[in-house]
């Protein structure tokens, strides 16, 4: 399984690999939003943890359909479905790969990013923490939608109408928690219902995404 | 490690293609499938690699020890020959020894980015991971597409020698001679009939 993840890790950040793009989507988004809101800077803070929710969902999606559309292309995924590695590794793998090509870095680039939507002192934490607990289920959820449609032309459509519902608890509670931190009030029932849903996701959706897979070769 | 199938049927696209296939392969053997276009040997392939499931029939071999070779060699342009194959080889578990690079001969493109090789060189590459893998049945499929004489000259050698040799066992489908004394299969006998084209749905309705 590592061997994998090493390959994945090392194939994103060689040129073309898209290491970046969402980096890049998430900064765009955010640099923005503040010109299309205004100046008002009591705005800005109050939706502040809700835009970079978002923009860091969007951005999540944007990597998505390469995750096994070049293996499929390139004929490399039969070779590694015929290999000791169970496909419910291979999508574990792929998942982690992606999280750390993009969701570790797009939590990491909140923060600093945060200055620019005028947070408050209290909030950069939150939003870091709650995208640290978030972004894997982002991450292990698309992977499942890009299982569903690798092989399809033009999936990159489809996968996103199927992932974006799937992504909408991880987005309400990531962000309410977030918000809730910023005010001064108590964030832990969110918090939890995040933590939940990274952690069932993690569980479960490597066992559907490798079925799928299995479907999806034959 | 023998591969042995008895009463085989298999489909492509819902249509079954080849049925009541039996054969069997021993170590150190290798079976030539021969047959038109569409004559159902890259299906066969990947039924027997455990990509797809047969219709009906057993076949017996873990596909835990068949190594599978398609049309498209699965190679990443921005690695390097080296960096690809030692990715094969730790997916296997394997250690990467150089010779294979000396069998296949790649010593002198080993430090290329695998998306400056030619059609050629490419194969040469995907037909490398076989050598590292070190599986004792491999399924090829047209593995001599796009190699020049000396090339194919050198596969069958690597196949007789490295693999064959040492008590492993192939099926090929190949429309070139490569010089095994093996046995040809010719799959036009199994065709399936017509009848059995209907698919699951007209018997359920």
């Amino acid at each position: 399984m590592t061997a994998l993840l090493h390959r994945d890790l090392r194939l994103s950040i060689r040129a073309g690999g898209g290491f970046g793009l969402s980096l890049a989507f998430f900064l765009i988004v955010v640099v923005l939003v503040p010109f299309a809101v205004g100046p008002e800077s009591e705005i800005l803070a109050r939706i502040g943890p809700g835009i970079l929710w978002v923009a860091a969902l969007l951005a999540t999606l944007l990597s998505l359909d390469r995750q096994f559309a070049l293996d499929h292309e390139d004929g490399a995924l039969p070779l590694i479905a015929t290999s000791p590695l169970p496909l419910e590794a291979v999508a574990l793998a792929k998942a982690v790969a992606h999280w750390l090509t993009t969701g570790l870095p797009l939590t990491l680039a909140a923060a600093p990013l945060g200055v620019l939507l005028n947070l408050e002192g209290t909030a950069y934490g939150w939003l870091v923490l709650t995208l640290a607990l978030g972004t894997p289920a982002l991450s292990v959820i698309g992977t499942f939608g890009a299982a569903l449609t690798v092989g399809l032309r033009r999936g990159g459509l489809l996968l996103s109408l199927l992932v974006l519902p799937l992504y909408v608890p991880t987005l309400i509670f990531g962000a309410e928690a977030a918000r809730r931190g910023a005010e001064g009030m108590d964030a832990t029932t969110p918090l939890l219902m995040l933590a939940g849903i990274t952690a069932g996701s993690l569980a479960l959706l490597p066992f559907a995404a490798g079925a799928v897979l299995r479907i999806n070769l034959r | 490690m023998s591969l042995r199938v008895e009463g085989l049927s298999i489909a492509r696209g819902g249509v079954p293609v080849l049925e009541g296939l039996s054969f069997a392969v021993e170590p150190g053997q290798a079976l030539i499938l021969r047959g038109p276009n569409g004559a159902g040997k890259t299906t066969l392939l990947r039924v027997l690699a455990g990509l797809a499931p047969p219709l009906s029939g057993r076949i017996d071999a873990t596909p835990e020890s068949a190594a599978y070779a398609s049309h498209a060699d699965g190679i990443k342009a921005t690695l390097s020959v080296t960096e690809n194959l030692r990715f094969w080889a730790d997916l296997y578990g394997r250690s990467f020894g150089a010779e294979v690079l000396d069998d296949f001969d790649l010593r002198a493109l080993r430090d290329r980015p695998a998306g400056t090789l030619s059609a050629g060189q490419s194969r040469r590459l995907g037909l490398a991971r076989l050598g590292v893998i070190g599986r004792p049945v491999l399924l090829l499929d047209e593995p001599t597409v796009s190699l020049d004489a000396a090339s194919v000259a050198r596969f069958a050698a690597w196949l007789r020698e490295r693999h064959l040799g040492q008590g492993g066992l192939a099926v090929i489908a190949t429309h070139v001679p490569l010089g095994l004394d093996a046995p040809e299969l010719d799959l036009g006998r199994f065709r399936a009939s017509p009848r059995s084209t209907q698919g699951s749905d007209a018997a359920f309705l």
